[in-house]
């Protein structure tokens, strides 16, 4: 158990912060990309920096890229024997540079919560995505103002919850409250821009118990109840009005399905893993040229199963999913995850 | 009679004889509406209509071909179906159009960037003035502001097809110079400034096909070349030139098909403004071929058929 340093952060000396943290970290930041969105970017001088609300995408990217190179390879032909071909292969590195993520929300970090549990706590340790995790660290917002599609405390987490997160900042008058978490949280905090915090504990400890974001969705024995209306028409009945698209997934930060493919240009390629989506069609299409998952009703399924029934019975109960109502939010037809739970308790 | 009571009235009527019946309802907060379906009786009464009613219902139709279901249509919406009609892709015995003259939708994406919508306790229509209910307070927009931009160029209020109209037809105000403004805005760009502004734009997109699978016309679905494994058309990568190639695929795969509904737009949860994309084909397409898609059940779109002589392409003049 780490003691909990504190120390308080004014707003006004972010960006010179994590100007001077640049120097020695890849620093990733929620930047306003255009009118209505908000992106984590790396940190450039006089872009705008967004600290008040939830970003439009989560920070997965960051510790887990949409496209990830895995090796590089080119066929050269011997001049002299054409039907000679050697290749040569080129693995692309494994070790991460040291990065930062600065004003995540506790969804975000839950995410890569539920992201350790499959990627680097075995059996099968993903090298990519570890040593990514390893080498960042992830300063945390809590949230003051949960929003209409926030169930976060719903799944086991909280707007002010510290699971996942190196450094947490509380949001008091003209900065925050900082506190380390963990050893890396503990180094960012030797910055200048830290400073003593000792008569804004007090208005801290107000604000987060000014936080409050009622449980409203009851999960218990959710994951037996999906497998009891596993092969009813409940599925189609739910994703009757869903489109299939990969919105809801590519903007999760608990989704990591992802594809492996050979891009070819000529003589060489490069391998990639990118991101998959069970919403689509493709996602379990077999070489044989049977899938599955046919119809949206089984990819949904899948979805909504994978989330709430099958990572809580395989990953002693933690949920698969961290509450943040990006997937409600996006989905151009606002399917509603929760009123499909709450449906599913009350099914039949 | 009101709108709504007359399209209840009319749903009422024709419920037996079909699966369901699409219309809207209130979504997970009083700013958002969602797709209904109507199966029972009892389902009616969660209809509603007004200018949240946002999404285009008729990309529903061809997932329900072989059986016969009802569908609720505004002015832009009918124009879908006679397109998706004019390509067989959908049975004119096989749908029950319930038109509602309409005077425009909202674009949520315009709200938003008006006022924080994270936490919106309540909406309501005040004249030609929308009022959000936020904990910060009440905030009056004119709904002139933030309707969808197709609203602002529409000339067909009223469907032009349907077995049912809810009230009166209405015809358009809008002046019709307006429909390729924003295109035009663009085309006056030098070639390297527009590719500046599409890779600024096009940048967020992260290749998740909401584009696509809203598009009512978009029915290859589960066999679109953007993600068909074999042949492996398009890398999966999601480098801002594989962005372009999907955007650019799916435009001209629309020439002369798309209904300039809106709903590629509408759907992107990154608010890029792809409709201009699809809206500049259009465009060459009213000037090469004189045709807007979707407006006459009885001619064929011109990428269906061609003549040896194309008045408007000057071939021998090449």
């Amino acid at each position: 158990m780490v003691t909990p340093e504190v120390r308080f952060l004014a707003a006004e000396k972010i960006p010179t912060l994590l100007k001077r943290l640049g120097e020695r970290y890849r620093v990733f930041a929620p930047v306003k990309v255009s009118e209505t969105t908000v992106l984590f970017q790396e940190y450039r001088e006089g872009v705008q920096i967004v600290l008040d609300r939830q970003t439009t995408a989560p920070a997965k990217e960051i510790i887990f890229p949409q496209t990830e190179r895995l090796l590089s390879y080119t066929y050269r032909k011997d001049p002299e024997d054409p039907q000679k071909i050697e290749l040569q292969v080129e693995e692309a590195p494994q070790s991460a540079p040291r990065t930062i993520i600065f004003g995540a929300r506790p969804c975000d970090a839950r995410g890569f919560r539920v992201f350790d549990s499959v990627f680097t706590a075995g059996p099968y340790e993903d090298p990519y995505y570890s040593s990514r995790r390893q080498q960042t660290t992830i300063v945390t917002i809590f949230c003051t103002q949960p929003q209409n599609t926030c169930f976060c405390t719903s799944v086991g987490t909280g707007p002010t919850d510290t699971e996942g997160s190196d450094l947490v900042l509380t949001p008091i008058t003209e900065g925050y409250l900082a506190e380390a978490i963990t050893e890396k949280g503990k180094e960012l905090l030797q910055d200048e821009a830290f400073v003593s915090a000792q008569e804004r504990v007090e208005e801290a400890q107000r604000a987060k118990e000014g936080i409050k974001l009622e449980s409203e969705l009851d999960l218990e024995g959710i994951p037996q109840r999906l497998m009891e209306l596993f092969s009813t028409d409940f599925w189609e009945r739910v994703s009757a009005k869903c489109i299939s698209c990969g919105a809801c997934t590519y903007l999760c930060p608990t989704c990591y399905c992802f594809n492996i493919t050979d891009e070819a240009a000529g003589l060489e390629g490069e391998r990639v893993r990118t991101w998959d989506s069970c919403m689509f069609y493709q996602y379990t299409l077999e070489a044989s040229g049977h899938n599955p998952r046919p119809t949206k009703a089984e990819r949904y399924r899948n979805r909504v199963g994978h989330k709430f029934s099958y990572h809580p019975i395989n990953y002693e109960g933690m949920i698969g999913c961290c509450g943040c109502g990006r997937c409600i939010k996006s989905c151009p037809v606002s399917l509603d995850i929760r009123q499909v739970l709450r449906e599913a308790k009350a099914y039949g | 009679m009101e709108i709504l009571d007359k399209l209840k009235e009319d749903i009422r009527g024709e419920l037996e004889g079909v699966s369901l019946v699409i219309g809207w309802e209130r979504g997970y907060d009083s700013l958002h509406t969602t797709p209904l379906f109507i199966r029972c009786p009892e389902d009616i009464d969660r209809l509603i209509w007004n200018p949240l009613c946002v999404h285009n219902l008729a990309s529903y139709l061809p997932w329900f071909k072989g059986r016969r279901v009802g569908i609720l249509v505004k002015g832009c919406d009918s124009r879908t179906v006679i397109q998706l009609l004019q390509e067989r892709l959908i049975q004119r015995e096989e749908v029950v159009i319930f038109g509602i003259p309409c005077q425009g939708v909202v674009d949520l994406a315009k709200i938003r960037a008006r006022v924080d919508c994270s936490q919106v306790r309540g909406v309501s229509f005040k004249g030609d003035k929308i009022a959000i209910e936020t904990p910060q307070g009440q905030r009056e927009l004119p709904l002139e502001e933030i309707l969808a931009t197709k609203c602002i160029s529409c000339q067909y209020p009223t469907p032009l097809i349907y077995d049912h109209l809810a009230g009166e037809a209405i015809s358009s105000h809008r002046p019709p110079g307006l429909l390729f403004a924003e295109v035009e805005k663009i085309e006056k760009l030098d070639p390297k400034e527009r590719f500046a502004y599409w890779q600024q734009e096009l940048q967020r997109c992260i290749r998740c096909y909401a584009c696509r699978n809203a598009c009512p016309l978009c029915v290859c679905q589960d066999f679109c070349a953007a993600d068909a494994r074999d042949p492996h058309w398009l890398s999966q990568k999601t480098g801002i030139g594989e962005k372009f190639m999907w955007q650019i695929l799916h435009a001209i795969h629309l020439a002369g098909r798309c209904t300039d509904c809106g709903e590629c737009e509408r759907a992107c949860p990154m608010d890029i403004p792809i409709q201009r994309i699809r809206k500049k084909i259009n465009k060459e397409i009213k000037e090469l071929f004189g045709y807007e898609a979707g407006v006459n059940l009885e001619v064929t779109p011109p990428l269906y058929t061609f003549q040896v002589e194309e008045p408007a392409i000057k071939e021998r003049e090449w």
